[in-house]
């Protein structure tokens, strides 16, 4: 039972990283409905940029700040950037087709990621960089239930993303521009005769989802410790099963999805195989989409004539 | 006032050849003639470049394909051969995978990203069919039972992964088909290692052979794809012109527009997935034959994202389109960037013929290249007066037009990061470019130039593989922003009906 629980721990660890992957996506296709297949290359930004903040304040085993601050660095620096690099990203190559036909803003969308991957790869080189987190994070200080460990590096993930999630359902919900964001989601154009400035909102939106996937990415490496440039792409295939079996557009959706591909994930890799892990979360994304496309908190949608 | 109020009276000729589009002969059966019309009216280029335009098109497909084919199957008699030769292999699978995407996404508009499976569905096939993989001494099937096996099967799969298409549009059509080629990709590498091979994939894959013949050299190969591709092509022609053709835009025009039309919309989109499928899947077994051996990554994300560029930049939803811009991507990305001297002719060629192309007046282009110049050599003089060292490591080209660049672009001994900080700030000043004003960017521009050759120098033609993936990139940024009709794409001309 303890091998359950601990899985399950695990499980909903990576879930949070997935979900906040995976509400970034899914913002962006409320207020835009476009798939953006570059989002999963920004979580991968994101880890990159909290790798060169550690090398920047002395390496993982000699650290020239306290570590709490360091976090905070790493935090705000990927966040700002990353969030910067996906308003760019839409001003530079989303806004231009934004009346185009529904398919050239996908191809563009797998060029940008493919753009972006191999930018990556060009500056970071392919090799695999390491965190080293248990060199400056101690992990064995976390929570012990029972012989379920939970490490102080997971603790944090765990509280931050809540956080985090918290926050967006408040500035969705509470706030004016989150206002403004449902409000460009259901209706672009009447939403802009009645004086929203639209073009801001979608870049605002751009903005908060890349922040979430470079904040995303530097837990991704805490977590997981390597960074290596191809990490996007399985984080964003990931991000978007989740949204899409939370049903795509959904913030509630997203969580949920998140969390439920971190666990399935978990439980597939310690009962069954690591092996066919992917392969079965890509069976139950399938699956999903043929049984129920709206997904578990989508609403299906009339077509308009 | 005007003597000719409704403009002098030569304009009036090319408003005659919208009226009559070139081609058209009369009143066809099974064609609308308004709809045959409508088509035609088109945007042609300025001048005398839409007349050979129109003139071109006059030629018809049928000798155009003559013509294409005929020159092909010359190429290897005049001295094509060894590292050329395979470029030209390559380049021809390409065309065919094009060719196939063309018919789902180009003309029955729906986005297939998982295509690259059927690629990889085909080589597989045909690799287990005739291998040792299978049982103690492996089947060795003759290609005239191995070949039509594979293309039944993958027929069938194209149907299977099509079925979604009846319920889910656009986007949810792209999500599940994109996870279907991603499984593909787990399936080869993780499933029943022992028949499959996992990340190893098979290897001592049979030559085609049947009826006593056998392809051994790649000039074989090179012959077999020429006929596949216009075999291909001219079917597709047919099929394009016949009543599926029809309904294949159809569906992709107006879904609904069709089905009120009596259009059997599902079963024809089932079709276009069930034709593109059987085209990848032959484009897989002569690929599998010729390499002798398939891995799992031969059919990955990039492939796909290759194909794709391919049929962006021909211009999707013609023939001639898919591959052209099939040929043109692999030149590019097969034949010139691996060779370090040709990558520099292509770059510094390429920015040389899109000055040319796109800046007007002649004084702002001369003005723009005499700054170039001028800022580059003046930089260059102030570094080595700085620093020996800054300008030690020198161009990376060779030939003339290294020699050329020596005193121009400059170069420090070690120039990781400094062409990392180039690379980072040069996307950025593209980005600029195309957003600030028509005089601002005369202003950016030489600047740019200088930093343009600075990052070739010191990192994209160091890293040519990676250098031809950011191309691929770009390519389809640039296209859907630019011109999504593709370069050989026409743009319709909205007419107020």
């Amino acid at each position: 039972m303890a091998f359950f629980f601990q899985e399950l721990v695990n499980g909903i660890t990576a879930g949070a990283l997935y979900a906040l992957v995976a509400l970034g996506f899914t913002m962006v296709y409320g207020v835009l409905k476009l798939l953006n297949f570059a989002h999963g290359d920004l979580y991968m930004i994101g880890a990159y940029i909290g790798f060169f903040v550690i090398q920047w304040f002395g390496g993982p085993s000699r650290l020239t700040i306290p570590v709490p601050l360091l976090l905070v660095i790493m935090f705000v620096l990927a966040a700002g950037l990353v969030g910067g690099l996906g308003v760019a990203m839409e001003r530079f190559a989303y806004r231009p087709l934004r009346n185009a036909p529904r398919i050239a803003p996908l191809i563009t969308a797998i060029g940008v990621s493919f753009f972006l991957e191999n930018s990556a790869q060009l500056l970071f080189g392919a090799q695999y960089r390491v965190y080293n987190t248990s060199e400056f994070i101690s992990l064995s200080s976390g929570i012990q239930i029972g012989s379920v460990t939970i490490d102080s590096v997971q603790i944090m993930v765990l509280v931050l993303s809540l956080l985090l999630m918290v926050g967006l359902q408040v500035l969705v919900n509470r706030t004016r521009l989150g206002r403004m964001m449902r409000a460009v989601a259901v209706d672009r154009e009447a939403a802009e005769m009645l004086g929203i400035n639209v073009n801001f909102v979608i870049a605002a939106t751009f903005f908060l989802g890349s922040a979430l996937a470079g904040v995303a990415g530097v837990m991704g490496g805490l977590l997981f410790n390597t960074v290596y440039p191809t990490i996007g792409f399985i984080a964003g295939l990931k991000a978007f099963t989740a949204s899409v079996v939370g049903g795509i557009g959904s913030i509630p959706g997203a969580m949920l999805g998140g969390l439920l591909i971190g666990v399935a994930e978990s439980f597939i890799t310690g009962y069954v195989s690591s092996t066919y892990t992917n392969l079965l979360v890509f069976g139950l994304l399938i699956a999903v989409m043929l049984i129920r496309p709206s997904g578990l908190f989508g609403r299906a949608q009339l077509q308009k004539v | 006032m005007s003597a000719y109020p409704h403009g002098p009276p030569d304009s009036q000729e090319p408003l005659d050849i919208l009226e009559n589009p070139p081609g058209s002969r009369g009143p066809q059966v099974g064609a609308d003639e308004w709809v045959a019309r409508q088509a035609g009216r088109r945007e042609y280029l300025p001048s005398w470049l839409g007349t050979t335009q129109r003139q071109f098109e006059r030629i018809g497909f049928w000798p155009k394909l003559a013509i294409v084919g005929l020159a092909a199957a010359v190429l290897p008699a005049v001295g094509l051969g060894g590292f050329q030769l395979q470029v030209g292999i390559d380049t021809l699978v390409i065309v065919l995978l094009a060719l196939g995407l063309n018919i789902v996404v180009g003309w029955a508009g729906q986005l297939d990203l998982g295509y690259v499976a059927f690629f990889g569905f085909g080589a597989y096939a045909f690799a287990l069919l005739s291998s040792a993989q299978i049982g103690a001494h492996g089947i060795h099937l003759p290609a005239y039972l191995s070949v039509p096996l594979v293309l039944i099967g993958a027929a069938a799969l194209g149907l299977l992964v099509g079925w979604p298409s009846r319920r889910l549009v656009g986007d949810y059509l792209a999500i599940v088909t994109l996870f279907f080629g991603e499984a593909f990709v787990e399936f080869t590498n993780n499933v029943a290692p022992s028949v499959l091979g996992g990340p190893n994939g098979i290897t001592g894959i049979d030559p085609i052979r049947g009826f006593g013949l056998q392809l051994n050299s790649n000039t074989g190969y090179y012959y077999l794809l020429v006929i596949l591709v216009v075999l291909t092509m001219a079917v597709l022609r047919r099929l394009d012109t016949s009543r599926t053709g029809r309904a294949w835009r159809a569906v992709r025009e107006d879904p609904l527009a069709a089905e009120s039309m009596t259009i059997p919309v599902n079963r024809v989109k089932l079709m276009a997935f069930a034709f593109g499928a059987v085209v990848a899947a032959l484009a897989g077994t002569v690929f599998a034959a010729q390499q002798i051996s398939v891995f799992p990554t031969d059919f990955d994300t990039p492939v796909l994202i290759l194909i794709y560029a391919a049929l962006v930049l021909g211009g999707a939803g013609s023939i001639a389109g898919a591959a052209t811009g099939a040929l043109v991507v692999m030149i590019i990305y097969d034949g010139l960037l691996r060779n370090g001297n040709y990558a520099g002719y292509l770059f510094y060629g390429l920015i040389l013929l899109t000055l040319l192309v796109k800046l007007r007046p002649w004084r702002r282009l001369a003005a723009v290249l005499a700054a170039t110049a001028a800022l580059g050599f003046a930089a260059h003089a102030v570094a080595r007066a700085i620093s020996a060292s800054a300008v030690a490591g020198g161009p990376h080209s060779t030939g003339w037009v290294g020699a050329a660049l020596r005193d121009w672009v400059i170069v420090p001994a070690n120039a990781q990061t400094a062409g990392n900080w180039g690379y980072v700030l040069l996307v950025c000043l593209l980005i600029a470019l195309v957003q600030v004003s028509s005089r601002w960017r005369t202003i950016l521009l030489p600047p740019t130039l200088c930093l343009a050759s600075f990052v070739w120098e010191t990192k994209l033609s160091v890293e040519p593989a990676i250098t031809r993936q950011l191309l691929i990139g770009a390519i389809l940024i640039v296209m859907m922003n630019a011109r999504p009709y593709g370069l050989l794409g026409t743009r319709r001309v909205e007419t107020p009906i």
